[in-house]
């Protein structure tokens, strides 16, 4: 079962014990603020987990699988996740579906 | 923006949430979201996105200053796939 804001929110009223609304409210906010960030081209870095970077692509070629019509691919801008050192090694060893 | 910036973003919002409380629970949910990575399970963030783990297979790397070659083992690395409000709104 993946983890949810739903979820996130219960743990904080376990472990620290804050009321539901609070810990909702702080869910959806610590998302939001990240989110917001992004937004208006700000790179964010939460040590110990990863850094979320902008790029912004150029122009390319593109096609339409189906139709196999050209069509350019317009220039854009997109989040990147680049996990820090710890968060990889953490993870590196884990055994899926044990 | 750091984690420190961010939780103090957080706490100029009228949180009810204030100082040593706010940068707790925010460890903590970090620490939470880690820690489901690290059971190989995956997180779901609608309107934010999703991390899973990706499958990197075993391969022969090479020291870049002996040359000497090293059999690396397979390895899981964290992967993130932005949600959809997040991709239209930092797109330009």
């Amino acid at each position: 079962m993946a983890l949810t804001k739903a979820e996130m929110a219960e743990h904080l009223f376990e472990k620290l014990g804050l009321n539901k609304r609070d810990a909702k409210d702080l869910v959806e906010a610590f998302f939001e603020e990240i989110k917001a960030c992004l937004e208006v081209g700000e790179q964010v870095k939460l040590s110990g987990f990863g850094n979320f970077d902008l790029r912004t692509k150029n122009e390319r070629p593109g096609r339409n699988p189906k139709t196999g019509e050209d069509i350019p691919i317009k220039a854009r801008r997109v989040v990147t996740f680049r996990p820090g050192q710890k968060l990889k090694s953490r993870v590196e060893n884990v055994k899926i579906g044990s | 923006m750091t984690k420190s910036e961010l939780i103090d973003r957080l706490g100029e919002k009228a949180q009810h949430l204030q100082g040593k409380e706010l940068e707790l629970a925010i460890k903590e949910l970090l620490e939470q979201m880690a820690q489901t990575l690290q059971r190989g399970e995956r997180i779901e963030i609608r309107g934010f996105g999703s991390f899973s783990l990706h499958y990197r297979s075993p391969r022969t790397g090479r020291n870049p200053k002996t040359g000497e070659t090293v059999e690396l083992t397979g390895k899981h690395v964290p992967h993130f796939k932005a949600g959809k409000e997040l991709r239209d709104r930092v797109d330009l």
